[in-house]
């Protein structure tokens, strides 16, 4: 069953048409890359999705259920993760700590007051389990403020990891960062999607990263799809080339 | 370098646990004793007293501003009103303390649940701004309904009742040291209820809603829930301490529901040190010594105050405890 469905959505600020009409549907176990020019609405689009923002018109349907009109914290329950395209963290708690409190969280604890011992042996091993994952065993009892770039998105992308969710939407997960952490994020990226299965959807502007990760793309400009399809097609694709490619290369 | 950084992370961990430790110990070995050092400095043990009680409504202030960077510009309101609940109690319905500050603190918190529910989404500024209206509008309502509060007077013809233990009565009217004694056990009971949750999940979910509010948002945290929670109970934090300060003074007073006094809090926790848990205490301590020794001197003792919270906040904006905890720690 479609995991994601995206209806016409349309986002209006005042006169500006942030998105226009747009709709997707995003499979279980797929990896989709959003791109396109700067301002063309990418960042809008996720907000619709995680509910960030209400969309103008149009409707996002979330595994079967309209989830168009719930608030964010409602989306995540069902499921729904993000990240930001600039870090959002919690920068003067250890990195450990960040992802203690999404584990936290995500295990129905966030009103508890006492954790009995076997819960709280649980919660430090998946944060211990997180943090292998993305190489930050080093850096965990670090203020997360005071990491690397590279670090910091690495901990918010294991923060939303730690949700344990069936879409994660990345905004932009590699802006900003040197060869290196780009490669490091992207090998992660891919882990998760080929080991867990993880649906994911992605903005990114890196075209390396995308025709390396990619399962189908999706190009936004100004606001409206201009074409979606396979990494191949969009490379052959000539309104693609025109649009954006060409200006990017 | 993993090796190194493995085996100095414990040892670092394990320093840091012997130093709050320690400073635990020290704390409550300077609170348990005060009525024994205090006369050699000067002091008297009421003073000593009213740091506890002010000292209690600082923490509260700063369970909200400090741990959850939510600022209430209004808290005297819940202090006042649990003032008022003790001391109305005393007078008019039984002669029993602890009653009356089970009372207070029950009508200074159930008051700051209700309107709490209705301010929870304005942020910054704007909950600041709404908080102080709450506050002027009790401050009026005491001021005003004179037949009930006493006006402008203040609330007067109660006193604290002696405590009945079953096999003995502690005399904590005439017995100022007694007195100490039973607020310093309200303080430590409410302390450690305070201390219990902010080490728990609950407790995480606040510093998360102060580090970054959308991050705990998009983690699934409902951010208008949790603030409305730590706001309630901190309006109970906040009326169980006023209630304490009706019966240090047998008097409770419109001025303590003024939003001057609600600022007094906001500068003690900044004194002291919001980011830390005891710093609200020597926040108080600070400021109550210094407004007893300097208005004996001075009327203008507010102007001493104000310049020691203005150099505070330029030079050592971590507050005094943080200050003295890098110079330990360096
Ligand atoms: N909250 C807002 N209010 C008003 N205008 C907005 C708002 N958010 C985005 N916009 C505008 O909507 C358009 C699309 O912005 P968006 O951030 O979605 O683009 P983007 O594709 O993510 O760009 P980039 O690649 O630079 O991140 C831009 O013109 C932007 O200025
Ligand atoms: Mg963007």
């Amino acid at each position: 069953m479609t995991l994601l469905r995206v209806e016409n959505a349309s986002k209006k600020f005042g006169d500006l048409v942030a998105v226009d009409g747009v709709s997707m549907t995003v499979e279980p176990g797929e990896l989709r890359a959003v791109i396109g020019p700067n301002g063309a609405g990418k960042t809008t689009f996720f907000n619709l999705i995680s509910g960030f923002l209400t969309p103008s018109s149009g409707r996002i349907v979330f595994d079967g259920e309209d989830v168009t009109k719930l608030l964010p914290a409602r989306r995540v329950w069902r499921g729904m993760a993000r990240t930001f395209q600039i870090t959002e963290v919690f920068p003067e708690l250890t990195a450990r700590e960040n992802l203690r409190i999404a584990v936290e969280v995500a295990s129905g604890y966030r009103l508890k007051t006492w954790l009995s011992r076997d819960a709280d042996g649980e919660v430090r091993a998946r944060v211990v389990d997180l943090l292998d994952m993305s190489g930050l065993v080093d850096k965990a009892d670090r203020l997360v403020g005071e990491l690397a770039h590279g670090d910091q998105r690495a901990t918010e992308i294991m923060m939303a990891l730690a949700l344990r969710p069936r879409l994660l939407l990345l905004d932009e997960p590699t802006a900003g960062m040197g060869d290196k952490e780009t490669y490091d994020i992207t090998q992660l990226i891919r882990k998760l999607h080929k080991n867990q299965n993880l649906t994911i959807v992605l903005i990114e502007h890196d075209m390396r990263v995308v025709f390396h990760l990619a399962d189908r793309i999706m190009v936004l400009a100004e606001g409206a799809m201009l074409a979606e399809g396979t990494p191949q097609e969009i490379a052959a694709n000539e309104a693609v080339q025109t649009a954006y490619l060409g200006k990017a290369a | 370098m993993t090796a190194a950084v493995d085996k100095a992370a414990p040892v670092a961990a394990n320093r840091e646990r012997a130093r709050s430790l320690a400073m635990l110990a020290a704390i409550w070995g300077v609170l348990a004793l005060a009525p024994f050092w205090m006369p050699y400095l000067g002091g008297y043990t009421a003073l000593g007293t009213r740091v506890l009680v002010l000292g209690l409504g600082a923490m509260a202030v700063n369970f909200l501003l400090g741990f959850t960077g939510v600022l209430s510009f209004g808290h005297a309101a819940w202090f006042g009103l649990g003032a008022y609940g003790c001391g109305l109690f005393l007078k008019f319905i039984a002669h029993s303390t602890p009653l009356s500050i089970v009372a207070g603190t029950l009508l200074g918190g159930v008051m700051g649940a209700i309107l709490g529910a209705l301010i929870v989404r304005r942020r910054g500024v704007y909950f600041a701004m709404v908080t102080i209206a709450f506050g002027q509008v009790f401050y009026y309502i005491a001021f005003q309904w004179s037949s009930l509060t006493g006006g402008d007077d203040g609330l007067r013809g109660f006193q604290r009742a002696p405590l009945d233990l079953g096999f003995t009565t502690v005399d904590i009217l005439y017995n100022s040291t007694a007195f100490y004694y039973f607020v310093l056990i309200c303080f430590a009971a409410a302390a450690a209820v305070m201390g219990f949750i902010l080490r728990s999940p609950f407790g995480r979910t606040m510093l998360a809603i102060r580090e970054n509010e959308r991050r705990a948002r998009f983690l699934g945290i409902p951010i208008e829930l949790h603030i409305w929670i730590v706001f309630t109970l901190s309006c109970f934090f906040m009326a169980f301490a006023g209630s304490l300060y009706a019966l240090v003074n047998n008097f409770a007073d419109p001025l303590g529901l003024h939003y001057s006094q609600s600022g007094n809090f906001v500068i003690m926790a900044v004194l002291g040190g919001m980011r830390k848990f005891w710093g609200p205490l020597l926040g108080a301590a600070v400021f109550v010594v210094l407004q007893d020794y300097v208005s004996s001197l001075t009327v203008n003792w507010q102007f001493f105050i104000g310049l020691l919270f203005v150099v505070v906040v330029l030079f050592f904006p971590r507050g005094l405890l943080g200050f003295f905890q890098q110079r330990v720690q360096s």
